[in-house]
């Protein structure tokens, strides 16, 4: 009953990153600030700095994500780590291995740092509390609860093409009831003084108490993005049509797809996010997803540097 | 803080002016200057404003080598690193590298193989405001504004104040520990 | 063998005594309470100088994990724990693997239980075969085997005329039928309460209305079939206030809650803790705290605890995939005093729901010291505060969300049947 973040040591020094939820602005900024050098590293000769040679990092998926994997394999490569792909969802835990055995096993093949991605909401806080000091875990992805990556390359994606957070709107559309994504966006949000977030949904995908987190209900895409500076879309997974949440992905998209219509309901000059991969045609029209608001791939390019920027400060915790 | 008053340190405009004679009697050996993040970038600003005038050169480059420090694994990352900055084409460039204190030459060392992942230059060459000897490595700078003999645990400290004027004191190293951002010397 | 039980407070809430009484036991009964009978020669003397002398405690759930579950607990280590935790009594649900749905399994457990000598157990049958919630047990064949009551502990069960038809066949023979109310599709995936917590920490979630709607169903069946529910664990106030109507209105309606419940919150999750993770879900403040005025006015019944062994493997895993449940028989008198005492109630009071009452609900001759009851006794010392530690508790499981915490009352002496079945230093 103790409520000490489990992510800070006693010194309040980033040890994990499981999620965005607790952790004060200035350590956000420092990770945003951190990335911020190394976007400079991926535009050079050499890619790569030596900064982590000599350690190991294990990508721990236990399910499956190429895409995610391969930015955190990618952010290792460059700070000349040695980076080892377990695809656990087709190896060990199928013949019985616990998660924790599988942590244990690879702990003891001197793993300075574990990247996890996993179907369950707090796999990654139990590996933390599992490990011995000196090994740092982020978290790629835990249910629907947490990708604090995803929502500070976000915010690195917003800083750049707004500068400031403080007087900015921003609204989140979509599936905030299985979104781990949002929630993570949201923390980040409320921290770094964005004063009015927005989610944007039909009642079928809204978490009981959402407005608890700070944030302003919405369930029609009118009224829920009027003069948004900064709109970020969200995945909507085809089960959902099987779960009845919805009666169909053409019905979605009438209502809550993001078309240059609606989108003229924003500011002018508001920029267009989503987190990848998109389903043009049920969530976002592909005239918004590659339109001149959409920083969609800058997104993807600073994915890399916030991955670089956070594991090189964890690797940099002394124990 | 206790700041060394009884050991005479020399004024670094003199020497400053020191360094820019004799570094302008060789500029034409030179394409390119780049500072190390903090005071050897200041100094390598006023150099260039010094010298730039009399020969065309590329833009300033800046380096901030947190990435390629060799003490990543005592102290980590720095709070605030800010980025290198390396404007022009380092391949086949002749780059005269500036830093304000050269002691133990780790911090040129991982400038140098900084330099070499923007590309491969032709030569690289290096100044330093006060060179306080006790080398770790073999490195060796070609022009020294001063060289200097302190004791191991002082720490010197090179700023500049809000009028851009060089000056330098003597710190306790146990002191500054836990703001140190460079590395000895 | 004869027990004198000397200088002890005596709390016996069915009788309403609350003084200084000395207790006398001959063989498995009590004799008398007050006066020594005519020429009693105790063979042992019991000082309970400074502690309370109440009936033994009466648990309505306590899982021993037999048959078939039996890496997570052994019939003999929570015997042990229940005494050990002043328990003499009490019903053990039928999720079992096998259920508990044909007699020779509930022979064979009340064999090996009566073989331990120690606490009674009373095994609940269960409702359906395999608690498939599709066709009827042989209750009556089960009653014989030593089933009381009937029970459909996983949830309602989704078919409604089977509901139905079970509370028909059950009440042709008397028997109660023991229900735990939560509607299948409405708790569907979900792991922890329907709240901020939840959505929080983004983990599926329970909302209240599976409760309820139980609830309702439940009472509805139950005002057309003549009879006795009894509903086990009440987790929301919403549910309790229904109940609470329900026994208003004369139906024949019992409930009871867990001692997690009754101190815990979905805040209690923090980040995580698999311990928390029970079914029904810790719901929120405001629920708990309308379960502590239920308890109060009489609303429920019985406080349980819902005793449910896991083993450490189970419980190190992610939140939602850790195995459901807390072990508690131990805690059981420590949880009920600490209500009484932050809710400033009298010990009378607070007994009662973990003596004369479950015995009421479970129909059993228990939970009071009336002379000739059998000599089922917990004596405590209620001054004393203990640690939970996974030393201090001889359940196999050691998972309760309440480990490193303090607690009162510590249990010295268990008799069941007048034997001492536990014993523990001051």
């Amino acid at each position: 009953m103790i409520n000490r973040n489990p992510q800070l040591d006693s010194h309040r020094k980033l040890q994990h990153l499981l999620t965005t939820e607790g952790l004060p602005a200035a350590i956000l900024l420092q990770i945003l600030d951190t990335a911020e050098t190394f976007v400079g590293v991926t535009e050079r000769d050499v890619k790569k700095v030596p900064l982590l040679r000599g350690k190991s990092i294990f990508n721990l998926f236990f399910e499956p994500s190429t895409r995610t994997r391969t930015t955190f394999e990618i952010a290792a490569k460059r700070l000349s780590a040695d980076v080892f792909n377990l695809n656990i969802a087709v190896s060990a835990q199928t013949k019985g291995e616990t998660l924790l055995d599988t942590v244990d096993n690879l702990a003891a093949m001197d793993a300075d740092m574990f990247v996890v991605r996993h179907a369950q909401s707090g796999a990654a806080h139990l590996i933390a509390k599992h490990v011995r000091p000196g090994i740092h875990v982020i978290n790629a992805g835990d249910g629907r609860h947490a990708h604090p990556t995803q929502a500070l390359l976000d915010m690195f994606t917003i800083r750049r093409f707004k500068r400031e957070f403080h007087n900015l709107r921003v609204a989140i559309v979509g599936d905030i009831l299985h979104s781990r994504v949002a929630r993570s966006q949201i923390h980040a949000l409320t921290t770094l003084g964005v004063p009015e977030v927005r989610v944007v949904a039909p009642k079928t995908l809204l978490p009981s108490r959402v407005e608890r987190l700070g944030v302003h209900v919405f369930h029609d895409m009118k009224s829920g993005l009027k003069d948004i500076d900064v709109l970020m879309m969200l995945r909507l997974q085809k089960e959902r049509m099987q779960g009845a949440y919805l009666p169909s992905s053409e019905e979605y998209f009438k209502n809550y797809g993001l078309t240059p219509e609606k989108l003229s309901m924003a500011k002018p000059d508001a920029i267009v996010m989503h987190p990848g991969p998109m389903n043009r045609g049920v969530e976002i029209d592909s005239a918004v997803a590659d339109g001149n608001q959409s920083v969609i791939l800058p997104q993807v390019t600073f994915g890399i540097a916030i991955r670089m920027a956070v594991m090189s400060i964890l690797a940099g915790q002394p124990v | 803080m206790n700041i060394m008053r009884n050991i005479s340190l020399p004024n670094p405009e003199l020497l400053f002016d020191q360094l820019v004679d004799q570094v302008q009697a060789d500029i034409s050996n030179y394409t390119a200057l780049v500072g190390i993040h903090t005071g050897g970038a200041w100094l390598a600003e006023r150099l260039y404003q010094a010298l730039s005038a009399k020969k065309s050169l590329e833009p300033l480059g800046l380096l901030s080598v947190s990435f390629y420090r060799d003490d990543f694994d005592r102290i980590g990352l720095h709070a605030q690193t800010k980025p290198s900055e390396i404007p022009f084409n380092v391949n086949g460039a002749r780059i005269l590298l500036v830093d304000d204190v050269l002691q133990t030459g780790r911090t040129v060392r991982a400038a140098i193989n900084e330099l070499f992942d923007y590309g491969r230059p032709a030569s690289i060459t290096l100044a330093t405001l006060i060179d306080r000897g006790d080398r770790e490595l073999p490195i060796c700078a070609q022009y020294i504004g001063a060289e200097l003999c302190l004791p191991k645990e002082n720490m010197l400290v090179f700023e500049r104040d809000a009028h851009g004027r060089f000056s330098l004191r003597l710190e306790n190293k146990k002191d500054v520990v836990n703001g140190a951002e460079d590395l000895p010397a | 063998m004869k027990i004198h039980i000397k200088n002890g407070r005596l709390i016996d809430p069915k009788t309403g005594t609350d003084a200084t009484r000395d207790v006398f036991v001959a063989d498995d009964k009590i004799l008398t309470v007050g006066q020594a009978p005519a020429a009693f020669e105790p063979d042992h003397i019991i000082d309970a100088s400074n502690l309370i002398v109440c009936p033994g405690l009466v648990d309505t759930s306590v899982r021993l994990r037999e048959p078939g579950l039996e890496y997570k607990a052994t019939l003999e280590s929570e015997m042990n724990a229940a005494v050990a935790g002043g328990v003499t009594s009490f019903a053990c649900p039928p999720d079992t693997d096998p259920p508990l749905d044909e007699p020779g399994l509930v022979e064979m457990l009340k064999h090996r239980a009566r073989s331990l000598n120690q606490a009674h157990v009373y095994p609940v049958g269960a409702l359906t075969l395999g608690l498939r919630g599709e066709r009827l047990t042989e209750m009556a064949e089960l009653h014989d085997a030593g089933c009381i009551v009937f029970g459909q502990p996983d949830g309602m069960m989704t078919n409604l005329r089977v509901l139905m038809q079970a509370m028909q066949y059950a009440s042709t023979f008397g028997f109660s039928v023991w229900l735990n109310p939560q509607e299948k599709n409405l708790a569907y995936d979900g792991v922890a309460h329907d709240g901020e917590v939840a959505t929080r920490l983004g983990l599926p979630a329970i909302p209240v209305c599976a409760e309820t709607v139980a609830i309702s169903n439940i009472i509805l069946l139950a005002k057309v079939v003549d009879v006795h529910i009894h509903l086990c664990r009440i987790s929301s106030a919403e549910g309790l206030a229904m109940v609470r109507t329900a026994k208003q209105q004369g139906v024949s309606i019992t409930c009871d809650v867990s001692a997690n419940h009754l101190h815990l919150s979905d805040m209690d999750i923090d980040y995580f803790d698999a311990n928390c993770h029970v079914i029904p879900p810790l719901r929120s403040i405001s629920d708990r705290d309308a379960l502590r005025l239920g308890l109060q006015d009489g609303t429920i019944d019985a406080i349980c605890s819902d005793h449910a062994p896991v083993d450490e493997d189970a419980k190190m895993l992610p939140f939602g995939q850790a195995e459901i449940g807390a072990t508690g028989v131990e805690l059981l008198l420590s949880l009920t005093l600490k209500y009484g005492l932050e809710r400033k109630r009298p010990l009378i009071e607070v007994l009662a729901a973990i003596t004369t009452k479950p015995a009421t609900v479970l129909g059993i001759n228990a939970g009071h010291l009336s002379p000739g009851a059998a000599a089922d006794l917990c004596i405590f010392d209620p001054e004393s505060y203990w640690k939970v530690t996974v030393s201090a508790l001889r359940s196999q499981g050691k998972n309760t969300p309440f480990l490193g915490m303090e607690v009162p009352g510590k249990v010295r002496y268990t008799l069941v049947n007048g034997n001492i079945v536990y014993q523990s230093q001051p």
